[in-house]
């Protein structure tokens, strides 16, 4: 067994923007894995979890019920629950529809919308399909959240620090241009 | 030559001229207070509160309050600071700030100073209040980031002094309201006016947007305050 810290990440109501902008830390990316194992995780592709997790990223925020349970089986499995970017710590763009109806939201989308040929005017509603939620909930709505990082995407410079400084406990280093909303 | 005023503020010592505000003495000093609904030249309201310092363990509002000789001010304690923090974080909830699809990221006073204070995530939930933007011949007015800080209110004004701007409701309705037929009489100077001045991005002027590029916006690199700073 390596004594390794574990790290898993999610990418929930995103759009894969702060997965891409944690790939920029580059060749860091070398040294990182000298420090950390993955665990669930789009980066290798691992779809469950497999151990205890110590640090768990989460990109987005809850726009259905799968991104709940996807969120509430990382706060169970992950000791260190982190709101990445703007979409996990207050909904992000995503979360413009909150001030609008979510039955006027579907029927734009799929019945009213220009773009919808005639034939196809139907609102999903599979089984399959996740229930989409009255809203788009921010992650700290859903479970407790420890540590935020906001951004959109949040730089890598960010995330780096982030993670280097709870994997050696020490204190982030927050310096001002790492603190931005856009 | 009138007697300069003696003050101190977080324990240093100053001087400034009599008549002054608190926080114009402080700034006479080098040193920052933060304002967002006080503007140079415009007469101060004292609405926002994010300006407040402890004098003898009471809350002032630093735009508004005259110094006085002797004056002992906290402005950058960390009790003074939280109260500053809250207030910050109230703003975010209230409205709908959704900074990376605004105009006015990078030049915008409020999350200029939400990054000043390293403020994360709002301790208050979200509102997600339904509020509307309105389109007038010039400019757009969105009411999403509208802070309710009445610069425009104060600042335009027609050539023979009349408002274009006033407020309308009360507490926590309070709207900025448009009287759209003096609007449509606004040159592209005054709008371009009233868009600098709104410290949010609630005043847009048509047909231009996100002209500076990033890492050369007005707080890209520099925390607001720093041009007061040390300066004296
Ligand atoms: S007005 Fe300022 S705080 Fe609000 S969305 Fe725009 S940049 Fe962000
Ligand atoms: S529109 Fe801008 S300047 Fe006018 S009250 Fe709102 S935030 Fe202040
Ligand atoms: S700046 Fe003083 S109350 Fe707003």
């Amino acid at each position: 067994m390596s004594s390794k810290p574990v790290i898993a990440t999610a990418s929930l109501a995103g759009c894969f923007g702060c997965h891409m902008s944690f790939l920029d830390i580059d060749e860091r990316l070398l040294e990182l894995i000298e420090l950390v194992e993955f665990d669930k995780s789009p980066i290798d592709d691992l779809k469950h979890f497999t151990r205890p997790v110590d640090i768990g990223l989460i990109e987005g925020g809850c726009c259905n019920a799968e991104n709940v349970e996807v969120l509430r089986s990382f706060r169970k499995n992950c000791r260190i629950l982190i709101s990445l970017g703007e979409c996990a710590v207050m909904g992000g763009l995503p979360a413009m529809r909150n001030t609008i109806s979510l039955k006027d939201c579907l029927e734009e989308a799929y019945l009213n919308s220009p773009t919808v040929a005639p034939e196809d005017r139907v609102i999903p509603n599979d089984e399959d399909l996740p229930l989409i939620l009255d809203r788009v909930y921010p992650c700290h709505e859903i479970v407790k959240i420890d540590y935020f990082l906001p951004g959109c995407p949040p730089s890598a410079d960010l995330i780096w620090e982030a993670l280097t400084a709870l994997v050696q406990n020490r204190p982030m280093k927050l310096d001002y241009q790492l603190i931005k909303y856009d | 030559m009138p007697e300069k005023l003696k003050f101190s503020i977080d324990g240093r010592e100053g001087l400034a001229d009599q008549g002054m505000t608190i926080y114009e003495a402080a700034k006479a000093n080098g040193v920052y207070i933060p304002v967002l609904c006080h503007y140079e030249g415009l007469k101060p309201v004292g609405s926002c509160r994010i300006c407040s310092v402890l004098v003898n363990g009471r809350w002032m509002a630093s735009c508004t309050q005259p110094l006085s000789e002797g004056m002992v001010i906290e402005n950058n304690t960390p009790q003074v600071i939280e109260y500053r923090r809250a207030i910050i974080e109230m703003l975010f909830s209230e409205g709908n700030h959704f900074c990376p699809a605004c105009e006015k990221s990078g030049n915008c006073e409020l999350q200029a100073l939400a990054y000043r204070y390293s403020i994360m995530v709002p301790r208050f939930p979200y509102q997600f209040p339904q509020r509307q933007i309105e389109a007038y011949p010039g400019f757009l007015l969105e009411h999403n980031r509208c802070v309710q800080c009445q610069r425009c209110v104060r600042a335009i004004q027609t050539e023979d002094g009349r408002k274009i701007f006033a407020m309308k409701n009360r507490s926590k309705d309070v709207r900025v309201n448009v009287d759209p037929k003096l609007a449509a009489k606004l040159s592209p100077d005054q709008i371009q006016k009233a868009m600098d001045i709104c410290p949010v991005g609630a005043i847009l002027k048509k047909e231009v947007g996100f002209i500076r590029p990033i890492g050369q916006r007005k707080y890209d690199r520099q925390p607001i305050g720093s041009e007061i700073e040390g300066k004296k």
